[in-house]
């Protein structure tokens, strides 16, 4: 059986090109704000000043070299990696908890791949006209319209790529020197490096490969397809209205009317095929869901406006649940959340985010590490006094010099010894460390087990944290 | 009708089967794949030209990218990029960032060091690293030395003396404790007695009388203890040798004896056998002069010094 081998497709399969005809209407327009709010922030805020004491006056800066981020009035330093883990965390939760409601919402309205590809065929309508126009194009052969044309679309796709990848290391460096350092040839090695991988990266997802980088590429489009229950709301065309019992037919005479139709067994889809030509992904909706349907709504748009046009009832093409469409009676589509997926989902998210927004608001101006000085645990001193060591790190997150006193509780004061450091001054950002000894007489060592140590920022008694530490002696450890 | 459609309609299977009905379907690779792995052809060829790759008889093609370093004896060394080559790079680089540290431990007197809390977090830091590279085999990680061979430094008994001067001295020429052989001059009841006395001298139980004997046999010219140790047996820094009045003990186990008979024979032991073991090495050569000053800052530290 050699039957498949003789009339080879080819090894490879060539992309299909995708000419996708403009459409007007709700999904459009959501999109279209998402797109600009989303370019808005991501284009603007490194230009966004922020005056500061010790740093570059920029309202988002990562500052890598010196280990903090700088998030408007907020400084992040890497002990707080937690919160970045926790956002992480939130942010897979909301898209599993966002899918089981109403689909991949994610890739089609949020995502930068979506964003990216939707503004650069914008770009390409603009240039090379609407879907018919772009088709002519496509299959002239070279000429002057054509190098001009195609040469243009190109051209600012490169330029809007280079500016994407512009505005991604300027979250990293102060912003207005970053430009003038680029083009002066200044700028980091790593500034130059980056923003040819962006240019390039931006440019063959968003210009060439798009559609392909979510069917090929993407895990998530794939992973998200197994969340989807029967009530997930998802794009659907009704294909019980849709094909009816003699299948979808044009609105010739005879079958203009929905009368008309429904007497003949026709179906109320009069097969103008807009749908497709709308799809960014160029799938047909009418095959039902598959794994290319990245949820855009565009098809949505196109359907309702034949609908329209024809004055049939709109939503042929809506989100519904399978469900719903299986339903004897189908339902208006609605959200379904009662689910014990959903819900559980939901309440992860408000426990991580709103612990996340504690920990955030109750962040002290300090951190403190106090850790006994393990080796040796205890020493004993000449006259038979019993010795135990810790050292104290802390970190002043504060934006000004604070002052921190160390001070004991538990144990006689005179047993604590800082040495020379019974303050310590340190610079914002900085970490400052203090040797404290304790020295106890064998009986009292006996009976401390344990103890506090108090470090209280100078002027701010309120922020006074007392750690709990262990006090070691020979006769605890051998008796 | 979609195009996407149509190719669909025509999917094709590879033609074998098996088990019967089990078939696999023919579907082309998308086109961009191959551009990929042509890109990392691309690359490979790039990266033969920078890094080393092909062997070439006995030696191999190095490639554009060099790495240059001074070595430890202070030659300049450029080679074809390999790791060794960035390690000494990169310990260059290190070097020359706690330079600015070192320099600064070399124009402070000990005194400023000690009141500066930026310096004294450089010295906890690279003085825990010397430490650990030169003094931890025989003082321990922490410095609390080795109960019968090594000093403890955490504790403020210092044979040689704590203050910051001494322990730069012991550090930059070494030491030698020493104490006869006594067994060769004295009889083993004399020992025994000297054991007694040395006993009484930290409170551990003892024979009174002996001790008594002891007393009389450590300050007399027979066994001349007091020339080291000194009349009031506290010990001798300019020489090193022991206090015998405290509760710190070097040579003899008395901490890891159950009774007191156990421990005045560890004290024997000691004074029958004497000492030839109490050896540090100089490390005036070895290390550079700031290298010492951050060790003496650093052990000043562990035992809180004099």
């Amino acid at each position: 059986m050699q039957t498949g081998l003789e009339e080879q497709l080819g090894l490879y399969q060539k992309r299909i090109p995708i000419f996708t005809r403009s459409v007007k209407g709700r999904f459009r327009r959501f999109k279209t704000s998402v797109l600009a709010l989303a370019y808005a922030i991501y284009f603007l805020l490194p230009w966004l000043p922020w005056s500061r004491v010790d740093a570059p006056a920029q309202a988002v800066l990562f500052d890598l070299p010196g280990r903090r981020f700088l998030i408007f009035g907020l400084t992040v330093y890497p002990q707080d990696v937690i919160w970045l883990a926790l956002l992480l965390f939130i942010a897979a939760i909301l898209l599993f908890f966002v899918t089981g409601l109403v689909g991949r919402a994610f890739c089609g309205y949020f995502c930068f791949q979506t964003l990216w590809t939707d503004f650069y065929i914008w770009i390409e309508t603009v240039i090379q006209g609407e879907r018919p126009a772009r088709i002519r194009l496509y299959r002239q052969p070279w000429n002057r319209e054509k190098v001009v044309k195609v040469g243009g679309t190109h051209a600012l796709w490169v330029l809007a790529s280079f500016w994407t990848g512009m505005t991604f290391v300027a979250y990293f460096t102060y912003a207005p020197q970053l430009v003038v350092d680029f083009f002066t040839g200044q700028a980091a090695s790593a500034a130059y490096i980056t923003v040819t991988v962006l240019t390039i990266s931006t440019y063959a997802a968003a210009g060439l490969m798009r559609e392909q980088i979510c069917t090929y590429v993407c895990p998530y489009g794939r992973f998200q397809s197994v969340m989807y229950e029967p009530e997930t709301l998802a794009v659907h065309y009704d294909a019980r209205r849709g094909e009816a019992t003699h299948g979808r037919a044009s609105a010739r005479a005879g079958q203009r009317t929905l009368a008309e139709r429904h007497d003949k067994g026709v179906g109320d889809c009069v097969d103008c095929g807009l749908c497709v030509q709308v799809c960014p992904t160029g799938i047909d909706i009418r095959d039902g869901l598959q794994y290319k349907c990245i949820s855009c709504g565009l098809c949505i748009d196109a359907c309702n406006s034949i609908m329209d046009s024809f004055n049939f009832p709109r939503g042929l093409i809506r989100y519904d649940s399978e469900k719903n469409l299986a339903a004897d009676v189908p339902a208006p589509p609605r959200v379904e959340w009662k689910r014990l997926k959903t819900i559980g989902y939901g309440v992860a998210l408000i426990l991580m985010g709103g612990y996340l927004a504690y920990s955030i608001g109750s962040r002290g101006s300090y951190d403190r590490a106090v850790n006994q000085i393990r080796q040796p645990l205890y020493v004993v001193l000449s006259n038979g006094d019993i010795r135990n060591r810790y050292q104290i790190r802390i970190t002043n997150k504060a934006p000004q010099d604070q002052t921190y006193v160390i001070s004991a509780k538990g144990i006689p004061a005179s047993a604590l010894d800082l040495g020379n450091f019974r303050e310590i001054t340190i610079r914002p950002g900085h970490s400052g460390l203090v040797q404290a000894s304790v020295r106890l007489d064998p009986e009292l060592a006996e009976h401390t087990r344990r103890f506090e140590l108090v470090i209280t920022p100078r002027g701010k008694p309120g922020e006074a944290r007392s750690e709990t530490v262990r006090f070691d002696s020979p006769k605890e450890l051998h008796g | 009708m979609s195009e996407q459609k149509l190719q669909s309609q025509t999917v094709q299977t590879t033609g074998h089967a098996w088990d019967g009905d089990l078939q696999e379907y023919n579907n082309p690779l998308p086109v961009w794949w191959v551009y990929t792995f042509y890109i990392t052809v691309l690359f490979a060829i790039v990266y033969w030209v920078i890094y080393p790759s092909w062997p070439f008889g006995k030696t191999w093609i190095g490639g554009v990218s060099n790495v240059t370093y001074v070595n430890s004896d202070g030659q300049t060394k450029t080679h074809a990029w390999n790791t060794r080559a960035l390690l000494m790079a990169d310990l260059n680089k290190a070097d020359a960032a706690q330079k600015p540290y070192f320099d600064k431990v070399a124009a402070m007197s000990y005194a400023q060091i000690a009141k500066d809390p930026e310096m004294s977090g450089f010295i906890l830091s690279a003085g825990k690293a010397l430490f650990a590279d030169n003094c931890a085999p025989c003082h321990q990680a922490g410095g609390q030395g080795k109960l019968g061979f090594f000093p403890n430094l955490t504790d403020d008994d210092w044979l040689y003396g704590g203050t910051f001067d001494k322990i730069h001295q012991t550090i930059t020429g070494g030491r030698h404790g020493y104490m006869p052989t006594f067994s060769e001059v004295l009889s083993g009841d004399q020992i025994d007695q000297l054991a007694n006395y040395v006993a009484s001298l930290s409170g551990i139980g003892h024979d009174a009388a002996k001790a008594a004997a002891g007393n009389t046999l450590f300050h007399s010219e027979t066994a001349a203890c007091y020339y080291c140790h000194g009349v009031d047996a506290k010990g001798r820094k300019e020489i090193g040798s022991a206090n015998l009045t405290d509760d710190i003990w070097l040579w003899a186990n008395v901490p890891g004896a159950a009774t007191a008979e156990g421990k005045v024979a560890a004290i024997h032991n000691v004074i029958a056998s004497g000492l030839n073991k109490g050896v540090m090495p100089a490390w005036g050569g070895r290390l550079s002069p700031e290298q010492i000053k951050v060790l003496t800052v650093y052990v000043h530290e562990l035992g809180g010094g004099q």
